[in-house]
């Protein structure tokens, strides 16, 4: 008989090893799947995994890899530090949506003037944007004891609904015709977030990410405040006993959450999006937070974690394309990467053990 | 700009591949910004390409991508078609506007189509349907109907498309009972059937014992069923499976004989760019069945309205009309411009409440 038996201390091992095992177990269940659905399990996995990346259009998909896993890493990385000191910010997608509103606010608030500040402004109104809505559920926690997770993922659908409000009232484009969303800032050139080499996909956003993943990483292991995170997500006892402060952290985790989400939502906008409009945002918010569990909540793997994501988005769609896979199929076939991690994850804190049934 | 011209270079090269074959397959791709399955808006245009399959076998092959989110995603996906050799692509929602314009830009030899959008290009065709002809019947038959003479309306979103529609369904419902009030509540989205049901339960509550509906789900005809004595209309799509209970008539979106007659001008390589706006007339809007629910005497009314919008002799916006203000906007005969009808961002007279901002 098996037996699960808890490990005195979690594998180092089994920490590194899960993820690798989970995508393996996801595309043996997922080609399952897809074979049910009378596909040939190969040929969608390749199709998935295999043609983004060296296919015979790989030269366009590679630099879409960027694109769509830049936002996903800028704030994955922000979650993954509350995450770390159980702090649960769950409402990104609404910072997201704030700070794209703010920052392309700022932008078109200068429209038509062409001046190289505008778009240095719009980024920090971006982040501003994400941080003070962020900042709602950590006051509302550090003042009334609210509960974080509910109170900033009810804050998106208030967001969405300013969204809308933005792309039918403040923010619409005067020259629309009186249709919503708000003029495409791809045409105004001091707030476009341009690809810097053309076609590289390298747009100041995937830029941010990069820095964000080394910026995590160094306040992770070299600071003081990386230190008190860390400590307050293991050992919270610990924690009280030292100096760390949970108001600051709090206010810190979240906060900075916040501010990388609407950065993230600022760079969309003003680039690969290019206007707000009312269905702006398409879940970056939350597929993050797969992402930063998928990375272990470690830098460096939310940096893998992000762009393997988004090669499942990209290769879901051209097997949609290509093989006729449902868009449900694809969903499902992610959902099982984040269930699979989970489930494997077991093993970090466990080990199976073989006991020897006894008779009584 | 050396992106560009690589995408071209691989465009061309493509083409050239492609033309090789071209006697055998016209590729022709749809974007859908919803799932094939709801019943609806998606569901219409996919029945639209099945048609198109129908009627070109073997000289034709479709592809599609359901569930596409609007921006660089959509940007993304057209992309790819095009690179696999499409000759014709679909763009199914308004949000697909600026990235169909994108992307048309780098592939001049495919053809794009865009639906209820306004930017053509001289690879990109727009096309869309005068629903607001159906509103008209579906006016009359409510204004008839209702013994509270209160009308419901749940809008998606304020603009033009759901705007026309309301206003042209108050006007007629207004000619058939003069003592009719709307009552509108916006939910803010196309599909969400929490959110349908939940606008449809306030208006029922609020007196209201017709339901009109231009949000795409069959939840508002659910929740008439439930409240009992309420009648309600198919939207996009027929939603015939509720014509035992509150569903009188519907207006179908019927994108088949445009479809087909589009990817017949690509083989033909007849095909230019065209703003197209067809209402009843083309067939482009259907009116589903009227059940035995409605009087006779109404549902004839209701026919000849329907007949006499398919041959033109009578336009759903003829003067004299006011708008909600009381200033004049068509005097006595005039018929509405279609520029006015396609930015309409105002209330006719009557209608209580202001259109949000």
């Amino acid at each position: 008989m098996l037996k699960l038996e808890k490990r005195p201390q979690p594998s180092q091992t089994f920490a590194y090893l899960t993820p690798i095992f989970a995508i393996i177990i996801t595309m043996i269940a997922g080609g399952l799947l897809f074979m049910l659905l009378g596909k040939n399990p190969f040929e969608a996995i390749r199709t998935i995994f295999w043609d983004p990346l060296f296919g015979e259009f790989a030269f366009y998909y590679r630099p879409q890899l960027l694109v769509k896993g830049g936002p996903l890493i800028l704030i994955a990385i922000g979650l993954s530090l509350g995450f770390r000191a159980g702090i649960w910010n769950i409402g990104a997608e609404g910072q997201y949506i704030i700070g794209a509103i703010c920052g392309a606010g700022v932008g078109l608030a200068f429209y038509p003037m062409e001046a190289w500040f505008i778009f240095p402004l719009m980024i920090i109104a971006g982040a501003l944007g994400g941080w003070a809505w962020a900042m709602i559920p950590a006051l509302l926690k550090v003042k009334f004891q609210t509960n974080e997770i509910l109170v900033s993922l009810m804050l998106v659908y208030v967001a969405e609904q300013l969204l809308a409000s933005m792309s039918l009232g403040l923010l619409k484009n005067p020259e629309g015709h009186g249709f919503p969303g708000s003029r495409n800032l791809k045409d105004y050139s001091s707030a476009f977030n341009d690809e810097i080499i053309t076609g590289s996909g390298m747009h100041w956003g995937v830029i941010t990410a990069f820095i964000a993943v080394i910026f995590a990483y160094i306040l992770l292991n070299r600071h003081m405040l990386g230190f008190s995170i860390r400590l307050t997500g293991e050992a919270p006892r610990a924690a009280k006993f030292s100096s760390v402060n949970p108001t600051r952290l709090i206010l810190f985790c979240l906060g900075m959450s916040g501010a990388l989400a609407g950065l993230a939502g600022l760079f969309e906008v003003s680039g690969p999006a290019g206007q707000i409009s009312i269905d702006f945002n398409t879940g970056y918010g939350f597929t993050a937070i797969i992402v930063a569990f998928l990375g272990r909540l470690h830098p460096i793997g939310i940096l893998f974690a992000g762009l393997l994501m988004a090669l499942t988005y990209i290769g879901g769609e051209i097997a949609q394309a290509n093989l006729g896979l449902p868009a449900a199929a694809i969903q499902l076939f992610q959902g099982m990467l984040l269930f699979f991690l989970l489930a494997v994850d077991l093993l970090t804190n466990y080990r199976i053990k073989r006991v020897r049934k006894e008779t009584v | 700009m050396k992106f560009t011209k690589l995408l071209a270079t691989a465009a061309v090269a493509l083409g050239l591949a492609t033309s090789a074959f071209a006697q055998d397959k016209t590729k022709v791709g749809f974007v859908y910004v919803g799932p094939v399955g709801d019943g609806g808006w998606t569901y219409e245009h996919n029945k639209a390409r099945l048609a198109v399959e129908a009627e070109f076998g073997d000289k034709v092959e479709t592809t599609f991508v359901e569930s596409v989110p609007e921006g660089a995603d959509a940007e993304r996906v057209m992309t790819q078609m095009a690179l696999q050799g499409a000759d014709l692509i679909f763009t199914t929602s308004f949000g697909y506007m600026d990235p169909t314009i994108n992307v048309a830009k780098k592939f001049p030899d495919v053809k794009f189509e865009h639906a209820t959008g306004y930017k053509t290009a001289e690879n990109v065709s727009v096309y869309s349907a005068r629903f607001y002809e159906g509103r008209a019947i579906q006016g009359h038959i409510a204004g008839k109907m209702t013994e509270s003479n209160v009308i419901g309306y749940i809008g998606s979103f304020p603009i033009p498309e759901v705007i026309r529609g309301m206003n042209s369904a108050f006007i007629h419902a207004r000619k058939a009972n003069p003592d009719v009030q709307f009552k509108i509540v916006w939910a803010y989205t196309w599909f969400d059937p929490a959110k349908e049901a939940d606008a449809a339960k306030v208006l029922i509550e609020q007196g209201a014992d017709v339901i009109l509906q231009h949000t795409d789900s069959t939840a508002p005809l659910a929740a008439a069923a439930a409240a009992g004595n309420i009648i309600g209309f198919g939207q996009a799509s027929d939603m015939a499976e509720f014509a035992d209970g509150p569903r009188v008539s519907s207006i179908i979106d019927d994108w088949a004989p445009y479809y087909i007659a589009r990817v017949k001008a690509v083989m033909d390589g007849t095909w230019e760019t065209k703003s197209t706006w067809d209402g009843i007339g083309a067939g482009m809007v259907g009116i589903g069945e009227i059940t035995d629910r409605v009087p006779a005497d109404v549902k004839a009314e209701a026919l000849a309205l329907k007949d006499a919008l398919a041959s033109g002799e009578y336009h759903a916006f003829t003067g004299p009309i006011n708008k909600q203000d009381g200033s004049a906007w068509l005097a006595e005969g005039e018929v509405a411009d279609d520029g006015t009808l396609a930015g309409m961002n105002f209330f006719v007279e009557g209608i209580e409440g202001d259109i949000p901002q």
